[in-house]
Formats: structure tokens, sequence, C-alpha cells
């Protein structure tokens, strides 16, 4: 019936008119477009927190490193003998033996108990050995592998592994992630809401207009096709927003973290908005605002038939 | 054209507006529709129009009986019908240019067809030039005019006007049914609703008689005036 050409005209038509329905009341856009870009900025910060927490804590996170101690009395060269035997072994990255000696003359520096490990007779302090597991190589099988194959040598008093504080911070931030998603669908269907009564008074205001559409031959797709363009760019505009508040705020954080990572001997940098990120909220604010236009239009564009 | 078969509409309110209508309007005809206020006339143009159904027997329009029309072809129905309301029903926030364009645009005609049909359908009722103006700029007689260009300008068979003189001197009313005239002079299918029975008197259409309801009577009043084509 229509050719593409005549279609896509009236989708340009329809959709410029809701781009010029916006700038001719430029406050109330701005209030509407400003809450949904609140509503969508909360859970884009909240995600980015939770990769920056992740990037930040990922190199040590990841890599779970053993603490093997000797009993006291081993010999050093025995130590030494068993670490070079360590290091052969498949799956493990480095060992780097700490000698009694050295850890002493460590916290004693270090702890300032330095008067009363002079009370102490020799060393109380154990030799060391740090393994760390080559990437790939960590998962808690064969993390369990390697920490029996250390606790076979008679020598060994204890084997360690920082693994629980690793798990600790996976359940924070499993909790934070799970914090986000409950956000940002709560969020979600609040800025449903607030496009569907948007459009919900727009199209009480433009009754009139309505009826004489529909009275001259307007279809039911043709009345709505402005609406759920007006929707769709609320959404859209409100993600710009809110990736433009995320973004400042990144601009004015960023300094502060990386002061912080300094003081802590890292040298992270603090991850912006990515791309990916700011295309999908783009496209999910576009989405968002179509549905809520077009729940508002299909219930209240039906009851407006023209009376002569 | 149009034809009723013993049509009755019964509102809501329970109130029957008319029963036992029953006419024919042949393609290409002028019928005036006549009758006091309350005998029905508005009704009668919106079973036309399908603004309303039959409660009762069958309004067919353009070869298709209103009655049964799914909802979803009521746009392309009416899209074939020019309707001229008394109280012009023009969007008074918008120009006169889209406000004669509306029809057009609505059924998804090119926008470069806009321009040379709205100024051609504003030329025939003799407004070609205000298209920029906006409805309360213009004089009571202009926004009538167009509201008619507006109903022709996608060049209907059926043009149905309710009442279009009533706010109307006599001149001015004399005016706007030529203009009625003319169009159905070039085959268009025309029905005027009015109490103006000077006009009906003058114009030499036949006249349906609404009274109560009812059809009194079909004056087949023949005529001939000066410019008018036999029937």
């Amino acid at each position: 019936m229509t050719g593409p050409v005549t279609w896509l005209s009236r989708h340009l038509q329809a959709a410029l008119g809701a781009a010029g329905r916006l700038t001719r009341a430029p406050l109330a856009t701005l209030f509407t477009v400003g809450v949904i870009g609140l509503a969508f900025a909360l859970p884009l910060g909240l995600k980015l927190f939770v990769d920056n927490a992740r990037a930040a804590t990922g190199d040590f996170a990841n890599a779970v490193d053993l603490s093997v101690y000797f009993r006291i009395g081993t010999p050093l060269e025995k130590v030494e003998q068993l670490a070079t035997r360590a290091r052969a072994r498949a799956g493990v990255a480095t060992v780097t033996v700490i000698p009694a000696d050295a850890a002493l003359a460590e916290f004693r520096q270090y702890s300032g108990f330095g008067a009363a490990l002079d009370a102490i007779e020799g060393n109380p302090l154990p030799h060391v050995l740090a393994v760390r597991p080559q990437a790939g190589a960590d998962t808690p099988p064969q993390l369990a592998k390697l920490q029996e194959y250390f606790t076979s040598w008679p020598e060994v008093e204890l084997v360690q592994m920082d693994i629980e504080w690793v798990n600790r911070f996976n359940a924070i931030l499993e909790v934070l992630r799970r914090t986000l998603l409950i956000a940002a669908a709560v969020l979600g269907l609040g800025v449903l809401a607030v496009v569907g009564n948007t459009i919900r008074l727009e199209i009480q205001n433009r009754r009139a207009e309505i009826e004489v559409t529909k009275l001259v031959g307007g279809s039911n797709a043709f009345v709505r096709r402005p609406f759920l363009y007006t929707g769709t760019l609320y959404g859209l505009l409100g993600a710009l927003l809110a990736c433009a508040i995320v973004y400042a705020a990144t601009a004015v954080l960023a300094p502060a973290v990386a002061d912080l990572a300094r003081a802590y001997g890292s040298r992270f940098e603090m991850l912006g908005v990515s791309p990916r990120d700011a295309l999908r909220l783009l496209g999910g604010g576009a989405a968002l605002g179509w549905i809520g236009a077009w729940l508002a239009a299909a219930r209240h564009l039906r009851s407006i038939e023209p009376q002569a | 054209m149009i034809r009723f078969e013993r049509v009755a509409k019964r509102y809501p309110n329970g109130r029957e507006a008319i029963s036992g209508v029953s006419f024919d309007v042949q393609r290409g005809e002028m019928v005036f529709l006549t009758g006091r206020s309350g005998a029905g006339k508005s009704t009668v143009l919106k079973l036309i129009a399908l603004l309303e159904r039959p409660t009762r027997g069958v309004v067919t329009v353009n070869g298709q009986s209103t009655g049964a029309l799914p909802a979803r072809r009521i746009p392309a129905f009416r899209r074939a019908i020019g309707v001229v309301f008394q109280d012009h029903k023009l969007l008074v926030d918008r120009p006169v240019f889209d406000n004669v364009a509306l029809p057009l645009v609505v059924a998804g005609t090119p926008l470069r067809e806009l321009d040379k049909r709205v100024r051609a359908a504003l030329d025939q009722v003799g407004l070609l030039g205000k298209e920029r103006l906006l409805p309360l700029e213009l004089s009571v007689g202009e926004q009538q005019r167009v509201g008619i260009a507006r109903a022709v300008i996608s060049k209907p068979a059926v043009l149905i006007a309710d009442e279009p003189t009533g706010n109307l001197d006599p001149e001015l009313a004399l005016e706007v049914m030529n203009v009625f005239r003319r169009f159905q002079e070039v085959g268009t299918t025309v029905m005027v609703a009015t109490h103006d029975m000077h006009l009906v008197r003058e114009f030499g259409k036949r006249e349906i008689v609404l009274e109560g309801g009812h059809v009194r009577g079909v004056e087949d009043v023949q005529v001939p005036t000066i410019g008018a084509a036999p029937a």
C-alpha cells in the first residue's frame, strides 16, 4: 500500500515532530529527562564502582599465594633444596625463600616489638616459602593438590593458603553486584512509570488534536507514533544525561582514587564508563522509554474517539 | 452512494434519535437534510461518517455497510468521506496549512505533493494566500471554508456537512453553499444538513425532511438553477 520511502518519511516526520515538541517545552522536558537521568545514573555508577573494585584488587584477588612454614630448626640448606625441587613442579610460578633471620629482622624493624624480641632467646620464627601458583593452575582442586604436596614433606609444619579473604572479598562483590541488579530493575520500573505518566499527560493535552486526526482517518498507529518517539527520546536523553553525570563524577573522583592507590603503592587508575556500557545504557534507555510510551498510548489513545 | 435501510439509532442513555429511516442518495447527487434541531439530522450524519454505528437497519456508504466494518478499517473508510462541522473542528494552534493538509498527512501522501494540493484546496474555497495564518486570525466564514478545504483535499467521494452555514450571515452562507455545489458539479456526492430553508429553496436540490427521528418526506424540487448540472 505504501512504499518504503513514504514509510520512512512518515517515521521521520513523527520523530522530528516529537523532538520539536520536546524543545518547545524545555523546562518540562528538562525535568522529565533529569528524573530519568538520575534513575539511570545510580545503577551505572554502582556498576562502575563494582568494576573498579574488581580491577583494583584483581592482581591479588585472583592469584592465591601459599605460605609454607617449616619446623623450627630445619636447616636453611634443606629448605633451599626443597624450594629448588618445588620450582620444578608443574603449576608453580615462583617460589621465594624467606629465611628465619630475614623474617626476624623485618619483624623487628616494622612491628615495634624489638625490645620484646631481645628478651627471647634464639629466633622464634621459622623459615618460610612463599609459593605463587601459575596463572591458570589456581583452581580450588589444583590448589588443594599443591597444598597436599607441600604438607607431605616431613620438615613442613603448616601450609597456609590465603584464600579465605579472597572468598570473602568476592562474596562482598557479589552482594554489590546483586544490589546493582535490584537497583537497576527497580529504577527501570520507575523510568517506565515516569515516561508513561508524562505521555499520559501529553495525550490529555493533545486530546483535541487526536480527535480531529482520527476524524479525518488517522489510524491508531499514526496517532500513536509521535508519542512512541517522544517516549524513546526521553529514555535516550535520560541515558545520555546519566552517562554525563557518571562521567563527571569519574573525573572528580579519579585524582583522589589515584592518590589513594599511590598511598598503597599501587599504580591503579580508575576506570571510566566503557563505551560498551554506555551503548548498553543508551539502548536500554530508549527501549524503556518506548515501552513506557507504548503502555500509556495503548491505554489512553483507544478511549479518545471523535465526537461530532 | 449513501443508502439508509430502516435505520434506527438508540444512544446509551436510551434516547432513540432516529428510527425507521430509509433513503437513497445517488452518486454525484447533492441533497439537503432538513428538519428542526433534535429531528435527528446530526445522528444521520454521524452514522454516515461512522462516528456512530446503527442500532438497527443498514447504513451503506460507498458500497460498504458500516455496521459490520472492523475497527481497524474505520480510518480508511473515513478517508473516503469529507466531513464539515458547524464548529469546524480546526486545530487552533496550527496554521491553516497544517489543518488543511492533515487528511493527506494521515494518508501518507508524499511531502512534496502537500504544498501543491493544499494550495489547490484553499484556492477552491477562495483562501489562497492564507496558509500561514492561524485559524483564529480568520473570520468565522473563512474558518468554515478552511474546514471545507480540509474536507475536500483528499478528493473524497462523499462530502457531508452539518449546519455549515449556521454561524454565517446570508451572503457568506450563500457563498459557502456555492462551494458545495461546485464540488457536486465535479462528481462528489454531497449531503448538507441545514435548517436554512431559504437556501434550500434557492438551490433547488432534493430535500430529505426529518421530523422526530423519522423521514417526513423527500421533496424533489426540480427548479433549474443557473450553473447547476442536470441531475
